[in-house]
């Protein structure tokens, strides 16, 4: 572990992958930690059809993997581990992973972000019995079956035509009365035969018995309560980021989205972040891979000031 | 690693009396994918405590609704027999997460 890096990415999804590319293409050492799955978040995303150029291979796995493949081309490493904590007393900084330490000059955050809870009484209970964040993981289960996908943004909308490969019928449950998707997005979904939507309507409850039976729904301008039966609920209510890790470290705002300047500096020297853990406009992959090449050349401009080469 | 199907399950998990640990994967779910190397792992590891399986559910999706799985990646621990502990979701199957698993049901 005597090697100094000059980069050390934290992240191994879209934002990740993209600055380990410009770090190595610009000759600088770069290393890509992952402690999950590589690829992120859109490397459970079936449908990607909004990244230009990804219309042969609209599936996120695949173009998750060439990512990966064109940083690797170039020099970048790979490293299964979790980042831990840091020792930022030197100018080369230390990661404390689970498995040992790493050494960089700098280093860029592109944890990025994970799905957000429901919240309702039965998620928990019925986790892997029905209730599901990952459409491409377990829409199998519901070949010719009932599927709710709760949630109005890209994600849910996205997820729920995917579901309609599989399922007999899809159910949208949506607490607006429109959605917040795209809207292509949006009117290949109203247009799709086995969908249906219930607007302006919240979950109040999964039950069951052993595996997921139904959901209660409750209107939210009415707050009259129905039954719904289903056998499978899909949610897709909202991302939060993965940045427990740096809490205390760099700045962050209230829901934990770390602060950057255009450049994708944080409030520590040396320390960059990039794609859907800092506060950003927009969450996509292109944005995500936009980010970390404009956080790998500010990690460059950044050593050469600092280290003098 | 043993692979599991609706022919060998009874006798390789039903009717094993000591513990056997079953990996719930699917040729579509990423997370199981990327587990794997850390299923193989434990499995060598641990292969004289517990028999390790995996079973394929996009190829035997009866099977795995059978024992109540509809979501991956999923971990299920039997006990002659029986299930005695499983764990469910990418969030809570994590490497270290498996190996307590084990741990606690040898």
């Amino acid at each position: 572990m005597d090697k100094t890096y000059d980069v050390a990415i934290i992240g191994g999804g879209p934002a990740g992958f993209s600055a380990g590319l410009y770090a190595s293409r610009g000759k600088m050492s770069a290393v890509i930690i992952e402690k999950g799955k590589w690829g992120g978040q859109a490397g459970t995303t079936e449908e990607l059809e909004n990244y230009p150029g990804s219309i042969e291979h609209p599936t996120g796995p695949s173009l998750m993997e060439r990512m990966k493949n064109q940083a690797e081309a170039f020099g970048t490493e790979f490293i299964r581990d979790e980042v831990l904590g840091f020792d930022l007393s030197d100018k080369v900084k230390v990661l404390k992973l689970k498995n040992g330490e790493l050494k960089a000059r700098s280093i860029i955050i592109a944890s990025g972000a994970q799905y957000t809870n429901l919240g309702a009484p039965g998620e928990d209970t019925f986790r892997g019995k029905g209730v599901s964040y990952c459409a491409t993981c377990d829409a199998d289960f519901f070949t010719e079956l009932e599927v709710v996908v709760i949630g109005g943004g890209d994600a849910a909308v996205e997820e729920a035509i995917y579901l309609t490969k599989f399922a007999e019928k899809v159910t949208i449950v949506h607490r607006r009365d429109e959605f917040r998707a795209a809207k292509s997005i949006a009117e290949k979904a109203l247009a799709n035969e086995k969908i249906k939507v219930i607007w302006d309507t919240v979950p109040e409850e999964i039950y069951g018995d052993g595996i997921v039976e139904g959901v209660k729904l409750k209107n939210v301008k009415t707050g009259e309560i129905t039954d719904y039966r289903t056998d499978g609920v899909f949610i897709f209510v909202g991302t939060k980021p993965i940045s427990d890790f740096v809490k205390g470290i760099v700045d962050m705002d209230a829901k934990g989205y770390i602060i950057t300047d255009a450049e994708m500096k944080t409030s520590v020297e040396g320390i960059f972040a990039a794609g859907d853990v800092r506060i950003t406009p927009l969450r996509q992959v292109i944005t995500a891979a936009a980010d970390g090449a404009i956080a790998a050349i500010g990690a460059e401009k950044y050593i050469e000031k600092t280290f003098g080469h | 690693m043993l692979e599991l199907n609706k022919d060998n399950f009874d006798q390789e998990v039903l009717q094993t009396t000591g513990p056997v640990i079953v990996d719930f994967w699917g040729s579509k779910c990423e997370p199981c994918k990327a587990l794997m190397p850390d299923v193989e792992r434990l499995a060598e590891q641990y292969k004289d405590k517990i028999k390790f399986c995996k079973l394929n559910t996009t190829e035997n999706r009866r099977l795995a609704m059978s024992q109540r799985v509809m979501g991956l990646p999923t971990f299920i621990v039997y006990k002659n027999g029986e299930k005695v502990k499983e764990i469910s979701g990418a969030e809570d199957c994590t490497a270290d997460a498996i190996e307590n698993l084990i741990k606690e049901n040898i």
